[in-house]
């Protein structure tokens, strides 16, 4: 019966209005609770990755005063560059001992060790060092020159923690003898950690010597395919979602292209990857590990998200932009171009910024194409160097580290995840931005 | 000639010329028949207006007079329509050009996101109706004073049209239309979306643009069909059911169901 009931009054609750409040409640609570796990589930991220990978920045030098003898590095005393070019790393390596010898004694410093366990900790690096900064001014033969060489990756972990005395047990690399040498050499400030911008510019190094080991190349080779991703991408994808969205007749030909876009944006990068190998390395003979081969790929791979993300941005311009360019005579075309398309613009960007930074952090496809390990010592000198010449990418790179066995190798894996993820996030910045900068105009 | 839809005496006395003529034009959507054998003769310089129920069929026949509807999936025209005695949906005739001469103001203001100005010039700009500047500059101007609205924008011609209230941009609307120098103006339901004050505005703009073209407008208020047409036509389930001198068919309707409607008995 539907009657009025005046004897209710409205500060009584009653009890379905007590059960609807509490379920009100507790579905507000799910929510805050769910939001805290996920904050709290960022938090452990980013400490851990900020904890494990800060430690890549630093690096522990040694700093040496070497005498660059002329008997050892220019017998002849010409300064022909040929000749000096003949001295290898193998040459310079009794320099590093004479100058640890040096130091024992005018410090006056009490070891047992040979000058080879001494010179042992200085990087494998330091000959070639020494040797590219003779060969660039053959002045310095026959000075004492000072250089800051890396530490080796041993006592770089020693400074930083990561080996101890009781960690090192019957470790080849290193004895507890030379940590009491590095530690009177710390006291003496000739060891010192620093900011090293080495890990951020320079390139992989090999096994030997994590201490050398840099990013610097794996990003160029990263931004290599991130321009012939953006380049391909971007007006394909803008052209067939164009077609597809305001041309294109509504048949069973183009339900089937939508389909496939729909389901080629769920396929696993891998199988891009795979694809790229038999098409592009295989049948086009590209060659291997070339960004641009691995740029090709992502753009495979990278597509159907534009052209998903550019479709619905442009299903978003209400028709009657169109019926309103339409009704002054403006052609398909001329709507499109004029009209809907500016309109669209910050949800395209949008879309092939999230589609690139996806592409930034891929790492299965370039396995497949040999964009991974250490395959590039140097900086690409040049424009098409950069795009043919072997390299990696920054996740590849990663990855690389991550597998290999020495742990300093291992701080440097978590030091990458962090440039990777400054990369990321500035893109998405950028994105953001460019989206509020396109509403306002319009 | 349909001699049952209009006399050629009622014609003669009001309306010197024929503007647009409609023979025979059926329209199906997928398999709705939604316009029926229509055929009507559209005077220049004068204010036809299109009434009749919901769904009758006013705004799909309004809209196949600019080709509009071929922007419609599956929407087919048959019959003839002749704009000057040429026919416009004859193979050789570009739609583009159809609805320059054509122009068309919509149930809701759409201005462009854009400029005022923008709005305005965008057609003659398409269609290189001005030489330089200082041309298309004159041409906003007379098109924006032709609408009635000059002196409520020309302040700020630079703002975006999209901040004007909705009466203003519904008379931006007709400016842009007016800027593409059209000779008919189909109007549909141009004062739906608007309150009363803007819509006495609008009828009252309506009644001044006759003078350079001819209007067709489609209008779900009587009031106003009889305010401001010369001559109406009542559609009812998709067939044209009465056509004539507005006057005649508000006051002494020939068909039994024009009257129905007019007096408020379907609808």
């Amino acid at each position: 019966m539907i009657e009025p009931n005046p004897h209710k009054s409205l500060f009584v609750a009653s009890a379905q209005t007590k059960q609807r409040a509490t379920a009100e409640k507790r579905f507000h609570m799910l929510g805050l609770t769910a939001i805290f796990i996920a904050l709290s589930m960022l938090a452990i991220l980013m400490t851990t990755i900020v904890a494990k990978g800060s430690g890549a920045f630093q690096q522990s030098f040694i700093t040496l005063d070497v005498a660059l003898l002329e008997a050892k590095l220019d017998k002849k005393g010409t300064r022909n560059p040929d000749n000096l070019k003949k001295v290898t790393t193998f040459g310079y390596a009794p320099l590093i001992k004479a100058a640890m010898e040096q130091i024992v004694v005018a410090r006056g410093i009490e070891t047992d060790l040979t000058s080879k366990d001494m010179a042992a900790i200085v990087s494998k690096s330091a000959a070639a060092q020494m040797r590219d900064r003779v060969l660039n001014d053959p002045r310095l033969i026959g000075t004492t020159t000072e250089f800051k060489f890396l530490a080796n990756s041993w006592i770089d972990g020693y400074l930083k923690g990561r080996v101890t005395r009781e960690t090192i047990g019957k470790n080849k690399n290193i004895s507890s003898a030379q940590l009491d040498f590095a530690d009177r050499l710390i006291e003496l400030g000739i060891i010192e950690k620093s900011f090293n911008i080495q890990f951020i510019l320079g390139a992989d190094a090999s096994d030997q010597r994590p201490e050398d080991a840099g990013i610097g190349v794996a990003i160029i080779g990263s931004f290599a395919m991130m321009c012939v991703v953006l380049l391909l991408a971007l007006p394909i994808g803008v052209a067939a979602s164009i077609y597809l969205e305001e041309f294109a007749p509504e048949n069973r030909l183009t339900d089937f292209i939508e389909v496939n876009v729909a389901n080629l944006a769920a396929v696993p990068s891998i199988v891009f990857g795979i694809l790229g190998l038999a098409f592009f390395i295989n049948m086009m003979h590209l060659p291997q590990s070339a960004p641009l081969v691995g740029g090709l790929v992502l753009t495979l791979m990278t597509l159907p998200t534009i052209i998903i993300s550019t479709r619905a941005a442009l299903k978003a311009v209400p028709p009657s932009i169109r019926s309103a360019a339409l009704g002054v005579g403006a052609s398909k075309m001329q709507t499109t171009i004029h009209h809907v398309l500016p309109l669209a613009t910050p949800g395209i960007l949008t879309g092939t910024i999230l589609g690139l930074a996806q592409a930034l952090g891929e790492t299965a496809p370039l396995l497949l194409i040999g964009m991974i390990g250490y395959v590039a010592t140097n900086m690409p000198e040049t424009v098409s160097q950069g795009l043919l010449s072997p390299n990696s990418a920054m996740p590849a790179q990663i990855y690389e580290w991550a597998k290999r066995a020495d742990p300093a190798f291992y701080e440097r894996a978590w030091g990458g995840i962090i440039i990777l993820l400054i990369f990321l996030v500035t893109m998405n910045l950028i994105a953001v931005r460019l989206r509020r900068r396109f509403e306002r105009r319009w | 000639m349909n001699e049952n839809i209009i006399s050629h005496e009622e014609l003669a006395m009001t309306a010197p010329t024929i503007k647009i003529s409609a023979r025979n034009v059926d329209v199906h959507y997928d398999k709705t028949h939604a316009i029926r054998g229509v055929s009507a003769e559209i005077p220049s310089n004068s204010v036809t207006a299109f009434i009749g129920p919901s769904g009758c069929g006013k705004s799909t026949f309004l809209r196949c007079l600019n080709r509009m509807n071929d922007t419609i999936k599956n929407c087919q025209v048959s019959g003839d329509i002749m704009l000057d005695g040429e026919d416009i949906y004859d193979p050789k005739v570009d739609p583009v050009q159809l609805r320059a001469k054509v122009g068309m103001v919509f149930q809701k203001p759409n201005p462009f996101p854009k400029s005022i100005y923008d709005n305005v010039a965008y057609g003659p700009r398409i269609h290189g109706l001005a030489r330089d500047k200082s041309d298309l500059d004159g041409i906003v101007e007379q098109a924006l004073r032709r609408a009635a609205i000059w002196g409520e924008v020309k302040d700020r011609l630079s703002a975006p049209g999209t901040g004007l209230s909705g009466g203003q941009q519904q008379r931006v609307c007709i400016a842009r239309a007016i800027a593409t120098a059209p000779e008919v103006l189909l109007m549909d339901e141009p004062c739906s979306a608007l309150d009363p004050i803007a819509t006495a505005q609008i009828e009252e703009l309506i009644d001044e643009l006759r003078q350079n073209y001819s209007v067709v407008i489609v209008t779900h208020s009587m009031h106003q069909a009889a305010r401001i047409s010369q001559k109406t036509a009542f559609f009812h389930m998709g067939t044209l059911v009465e056509f004539g001198d507005t006057k005649t068919v508000f006051t002494n309707p020939r068909d039994p169901q024009t009257e129905s409607y007019i007096t408020g008995r379907i609808g």
